[in-house]
């Protein structure tokens, strides 16, 4: 099979301005099927501008991105690049889900509404084939009795259970996390770290944006350091935590440690 | 007041005529203003500048003329131009036009009150344009739009008594010519006062009810 031959992800020089301003710098990056990797990383670095560009929620001005040997958002035509086309982007999109900070439910639709919208017109699966797929994703993050709550009957660690379902429904390839606790109570990391967790465990492909080291070392397989729209070290857990090589990488780690 | 009730109960049939045009035509031009409005207010969010221009000019045109002067133009102008129109279209047309620029306006508000998250995560499973448009963004817009999208309906009510000057036989020229009739006037003119207020109170109500139905799910 061809999976065998490329990594499920490639991220290939990618440059990226807003305005002027340029934000990432280039960056390489590569992920391979049921990989987990944890981007970490000071405030400003890029890290969430690297998510979005992958998700084709951001243009971007230079660079590749193949999900699964797909080059997705551009095409090249007489040495020119174009982004391609709504319809094209929106199934490029449902090729990898994402969990936003912010949670981003849909306000006006239940738990398993949110879930299943994407099931019904993305991937246009019938009324009860959606519903029992949603079903069984709100049970899977821990909320199978909360089909028929609205977002804002249900507390933030369980809205962004619902957000995780949302995403990981609709079967991507590819899930990406920005900072998923980050708007959370304290009490509430916990459970949602669970879940990402047992989803990892599952053999999902993560890419995940964090700054909690912990997680970050126990969950993945590599973890990324990037600095100023760079990536600066690449490698497992332990090295990155335990070894860092560049001065800044140490710097940071000191920094975030409490 | 016996003789007013008489009065009443003869012209019953020319009253409830005119006022059933009142509502026919208060309804017809909030049905085609919805329609005119919500493409309106889609393009002032979304269109590219160039797009978006001569709808902002058509908005603010029509939201700083008086109502009664787009009346008398949607009654002379088209003949001007060889279209025949009947003085109920000609009204029914100047009553979309100002409703269409109105719930535009106020559709381009609740659209870009909603939060940016909304569109991204409506994008980010997969959902087009024109699906993150009728699934995610409009059913919150419409929703928060509601009791202004009502109270245009009432604005609309009102306005059409200005119908009478080009003609248009609604509740208020039967009024008059009732009026006419009996020299009643400011008994008829209060009963035909309360019949608009009545009208807009019971529209007021249905929108608070629906309102609060709509509002007990987000
Ligand atoms: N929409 C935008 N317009 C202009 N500049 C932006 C925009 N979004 C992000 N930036 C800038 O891009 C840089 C990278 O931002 P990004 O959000 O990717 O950082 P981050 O690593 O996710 O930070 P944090 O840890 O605080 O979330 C920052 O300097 C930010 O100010
Ligand atoms: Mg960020």
């Amino acid at each position: 099979m061809t999976e065998t031959l490329h990594p499920l992800l490639e991220i290939r020089g990618l440059r990226k301005q807003f305005g002027t301003v340029e934000v990432l710098k280039g960056v390489d990056l590569a992920l391979n099927k049921r990989e987990v990797v944890s981007i970490i990383g000071s405030s400003g670095s890029g890290k969430t501008t690297l998510l979005r560009c992958v998700n084709l929620l951001e243009e971007f001005q230079g660079g590749d991105i193949v999900l699964d040997g797909e080059t997705i958002g551009y095409r090249i035509s007489k040495g020119r690049r174009y982004r391609i086309r709504d319809r094209d982007l929106s199934r490029q999109r449902s090729m990898t889900g994402m969990v936003f900070q912010s949670f981003n439910l849909f306000p006006h639709l239940t738990a398993a509404g949110n879930v299943m919208l994407g099931l019904r017109k993305v991937r246009r699966l019938g009324r009860d084939e959606a519903r029992a797929i949603a079903e069984a994703w709100l049970g899977r993050v821990g909320l199978a009795q909360r089909g028929d709550h609205y977002p804002s009957q249900l507390s933030g660690g369980q809205q962004q259970r619902v957000a995780i379902a949302r995403a990981l429904a609709m079967d991507p390839k590819l899930v990406l996390l920005d900072e998923v606790t980050s708007a959370l109570d304290p009490e509430l990391v916990q459970e949602v770290l669970n879940t990402v967790k047992s989803i990892a465990d599952d053999g999902a492909t993560l890419l995940i944006v964090t700054h909690e080291m912990r997680f970050a070392r126990d969950v993945s397989n590599r973890v990324v350091f990037m600095e100023q729209g760079q990536i600066v070290e690449d490698g497992p857990p332990a090295e990155i935590f335990g070894n860092p090589r560049s001065q800044r990488l140490a710097e940071f780690l000191r920094n975030t440690r409490t | 007041m016996q003789v007013f009730l008489d009065q009443v109960w003869t012209a019953r049939w020319p009253l409830w005529d005119g006022f059933l045009l009142t509502i026919e035509i208060a309804a017809a031009a909030i049905a085609c203003g919805t329609v005119l409005g919500c493409i309106v207010g889609i393009q002032l969010v979304f269109a590219p500048t160039l797009v978006r221009f001569p709808f902002r000019v058509y908005v603010d045109v029509m939201r700083g003329t008086p109502l009664l002067v787009l009346i008398l133009a949607a009654f002379y102008i088209p003949s001007v131009a060889g279209l025949n129109l009947s003085a109920t279209q000609a009204g029914i047309l100047a009553l979309t036009l100002f409703a269409g620029a109105h719930i535009g306006e106020l559709l381009r508000g609740s659209l870009q009150a909603i939060p940016p998250g909304q569109a991204e995560a409506a994008r980010s499973i997969g959902l087009t344009f024109p699906q993150m448009l009728a699934y995610v963004l409009l059913p919150q817009a419409l929703r928060s739009a509601l009791p202004p999208w009502i109270n245009t309906g009432v604005e609309l009510i009102k306005g059409s008594s200005l119908l009478s000057m080009i003609g248009v036989g609604e509740l208020l020229l039967k009024t008059q010519e009732v009026i006419g009739r009996t020299f009643m006037t400011i008994e008829f003119y209060v009963f035909a006062g309360c019949l608009y207020l009545i009208t807009n109170i019971l529209l007021d109500q249905v929108g608070k009810t629906v309102e609060r139905y709509a509002g007990g799910r987000s």
